[in-house]
């Protein structure tokens, strides 16, 4: 995975693919696009063939790639995150942080009394952000009385529900004759699980969600209003949470098994290691230093949330928007839907017949439809 | 133009800084890179257009193979798959070519092979689709997505076997007809084919893929390369000299065409339009359209249906369910059937030799009543031959006793009798 920095993707991108294609006779002089593509241009003698031939010349085989840049765009992006945790750990505010505009629950209901539910409910909004040209839509599900209540059995179960009702109903569409041609996808990407900042250990609430939670969906685990620990505080934390997720073996973002690569490794080790992340949200500008930057103003100083040396919630930012999203969403698809798929199409399965040889013209061997 | 579905209370909300999900599609694209790209030509036309040295041409390399004969039997379609790699970029390519096409004498069975690959192809991946335990994000997508349909330059028209050909291929893969060997047919010649042949196709309703003009950014290129089509192509892996540059010709005595002068022939468009700018519509097109379409009529074909949306889901494994059973209990009957059949032959034939059988005991006793009846009138015959022996024998002896009386008493009654009678 390479982490592309804003910049980047910016310029360059986006110059004209054909004129400047088309007009090439001279394979040589062909200049290609300057900023995905790391390497430079191939003289016509050298070409890299690991295992299959050499190309002679500039053929613009790599195009391709500005044809799915301009196709991606154009139809867009959803991503849908889901935030949970106690009430007062500051959710909606984090969530206004991360996509910078009023996106949160509280946000789209601004006359609602604030009352703790009885029940853990779902609340999902949906809001279209764009930037440069790039459109995504964004839904944010809440959920209000989550480990609110004296007793808070079982307040995973209607969370566990709404996750796999959102894969059944992906599932639905893609079983149909006639399918759509982009199914809409409301499955959950990523769910941050917010910790309060006890700076103990996890408590038997977190535990149990995050065990239940992480084999079926995505969890980023983030240490809310870190601003109470001191550093070493938030290191001892920090440590023992990690000690605690072994213990119990859940496996949060990102997952280890799922590195694809060397370089994923190294980096995804990286992030890891940094695991959970400490983070303060904040919607409200100061002035610091002659700069407007968000933060919380208090009486011992401002606390600056884009500041790595204040909390790590630019860390948390670039894991879920700029490097990570397009795998969460990968991950979500090909691991997390899939699984969900094998168990339910098994579980219709088991009122059938001893699986039979398939029938001529089905699909032989894992399939048993 | 916007694709996204905005469901109810869905709203623009604008951003107060910057977030960075522009990088996005960089980290689509990336991902992408990483897992590689393949495509699939098909190349169908008859033997000796230029098919091999075109591809060569296209992808600036040199693919193995030799050229094909003429006498095949029927068509075939031999594949080869090769990794290209260009900058970063990896692509799987595979080009598939029809041998044989257009070289029997009825060729009223040539697009069949040819159809059933494209099908296989799908069926091979709505196979993985459906199983339980899929892994199709690895999943090599062996599907067509071009087929380049190689027109002989007659300079007239499409012939017959272009057009059923290219009639049962519209629906099933994105076709690009090009002119092959086009330095065979002068530029009035050209205009004059290109528009025939344009208008042969719509008379005939085959639907052509058209370069996609929703896009503002490859819209206009692709309008104006819609109306250049069919590309009349020239195949040159030759390098020759001239001027001070070395380009792909090739030379004849009355001068040299260049391959990428795009005054000589359509090459660089159908390069551009094929590679640079349309290559992930076309794929997209294969997947979202053909191989729908193919799914569709297969699962139909099947037997399942999109149910009511009350009904339980996984109709697909109920309806599978009661397939099975029917399928089954149609196997039972036709096993009782054979077996009946079965023991219905066996009594045939075993009255047949009971027939045989006894004609046979017939034709022994017959056989042996004759040799009874010759045996007795041999016995007859000797018997009576036997009495005639006796009977002679006993004449013989009562002859010689005759005899020896006879000559006893009777020398002078001989004697006596014969004077008297002299006298």
């Amino acid at each position: 995975m390479v982490a592309m920095a804003p910049g980047d993707a910016a310029d360059g991108g986006w110059a004209a693919v054909t004129p400047e294609h088309g007009s090439s006779l001279e394979p040589e002089e062909c200049s290609m696009e300057p900023s995905a593509m790391p390497e430079e241009e191939m003289p016509p003698s050298v070409a890299p063939s690991p295992a299959g031939c050499q190309l002679f010349g500039y053929v613009g085989i790599e195009a391709v790639l500005d044809q799915m840049k301009i196709k991606t765009m154009k139809t867009g992006f959803e991503f849908n995150i889901m935030v949970v945790g106690q009430s007062g750990l500051g959710k909606s505010t984090m969530v206004n942080t991360l996509f910078k505009s009023k996106v949160s629950r509280k946000a789209s209901q601004p006359s609602q009394e604030e009352r703790i539910p009885k029940t853990v409910q779902l609340q999902s909004v949906t809001h279209v952000i764009e930037e440069k040209g790039v459109k995504m839509k964004l839904t944010v599900t809440d959920t209000p009385g989550f480990g609110d209540q004296i007793n808070n059995e079982n307040c995973w179960d209607p969370i566990i529900k709404y996750i796999n009702e959102q894969y059944e109903r992906y599932l639905r569409e893609e079983i149909l004759i006639t399918r759509k041609r982009k199914i809409p996808d409301t499955r959950v990407h990523g769910c941050v699980y917010f910790i309060p900042p006890t700076g103990h250990w996890l408590r038997p609430l977190d535990l149990e969600f995050m065990r239940r939670l992480s084999k079926i969906v995505n969890v980023v685990p983030v240490i809310a209003k870190a601003d109470t620990l001191t550093l070493e505080e938030r290191a001892e934390f920090k440590q023992q949470i990690q000690a605690d997720l072994k213990t119990h073996a859940i496996s949060v973002y990102p997952q280890e098994d799922f590195d694809q690569d060397p370089d994923d490794r190294v980096l995804n080790d990286r992030i890891r290691e940094k695991i959970p992340f400490a983070v303060v949200g904040a919607d409200q500008e100061h002035q610091v230093n002659g700069k407007r930057v968000l933060g919380r103003k208090t009486k011992w100083g401002i606390i600056e949330v884009e500041n790595p040396a204040h909390c790590e919630f630019p860390l948390l930012r670039d894991l879920l928007i700029r490097s990570h999203l397009q795998d969460l969403k990968d991950i979500t698809h090909n691991v997390h839907y899939e699984s969900y798929r094998v168990r339910r199409l098994n579980e219709s399965n088991r009122p059938a017949l001893s699986p039979l040889n398939g029938l001529p013209g089905k699909a032989e061997g894992s399939s048993d439809l | 133009m916007c694709e996204l579905q905005l469901g109810e209370g869905c709203r623009t909300v604008p951003l107060s800084g910057h977030v960075g999900f522009d990088s996005l599609p960089d980290q689509l694209v990336n991902k992408s890179v990483n897992h590689g790209f393949c495509f699939n030509i098909l190349c169908v036309g008859e033997t000796g257009l230029g098919k091999s040295t075109l591809m060569d041409t296209l992808f600036n390399t040199k693919f193995e193979g030799d050229p094909a004969s003429h006498s095949q039997p029927g068509v075939q379609l031999k594949s080869n798959t090769y990794d290209l790699q260009e900058s970063n970029v990896n692509l799987k390519l595979t080009i598939v070519s029809t041998v044989g096409f257009g070289d029997q004498i009825n060729k009223e069975d040539s697009y069949k092979p040819i159809v059933e690959f494209i099908d296989a192809q799908f069926e091979a991946y709505l196979q993985e689709e459906l199983k339980i335990k899929r892994v199709l994000h690895n999943y090599h997508d062996t599907r067509i997505h071009a087929c380049l349909y190689f027109i002989a330059p007659t300079g007239h028209s499409l012939k017959s076997l272009d057009l059923v050909t290219m009639k049962k291929l519209d629906s099933k893969v994105n076709i690009i007809p090009i002119i092959a060997k086009s330095d065979a047919i002068s530029k009035s010649e050209l205009t004059k084919f290109k528009i025939k042949i344009t208008s042969e196709l719509v008379s005939n309703g085959v639907q052509i893929y058209q370069f996609p003009t929703d896009d503002e950014s490859v819209a206009e290129i692709n309008g104006t390369m819609n109306a250049h089509l069919p590309f009349a192509v020239v195949g040159s892996t030759e390098e020759l000299k001239i001027g001070n540059k070395m380009m792909k010709a090739r030379q004849y005595p009355w001068g040299t065409v260049q391959v990428e002068n795009e005054a000589h022939c359509d090459f660089v468009k159908l390069r551009e339009m094929l590679i640079r700018v349309n290559m992930e519509d076309l794929r997209e097109q294969t997947h979202t359209r053909h191989y729908e379409l193919y799914r569709r009529c297969k699962l139909e074909e099947m037997g399942f249906k999109d149910t009511d949306p009350d009904s339980k889901p996984f109709s697909l494994q109920e309806t599978y369910e009661a397939k099975r059973n029917e399928f089954l209990g149609e196997l039972q009957k036709k096993e009782e059937a054979m077996r009946q059949m079965f023991v219905q032959r066996v009594k045939e034939k075993e009255a047949e030799l009971k027939e045989a059988e006894k004609e046979l005991h017939e034709k022994f006793d017959r056989l042996k009543k004759l040799h009874q009846d010759e045996k007795k009138k041999l016995e007859d015959k000797k018997k009576s031959l036997d009495d005639e022996v006796n009977a002679f024998k006993q004449r013989k002896t009562a002859a010689e006793l005759l005899q020896s009386q006879a000559q006893q008493a009777g020398g002078s009654q001989t004697l006596k009798r014969d004077k008297e009678r002299k006298k």
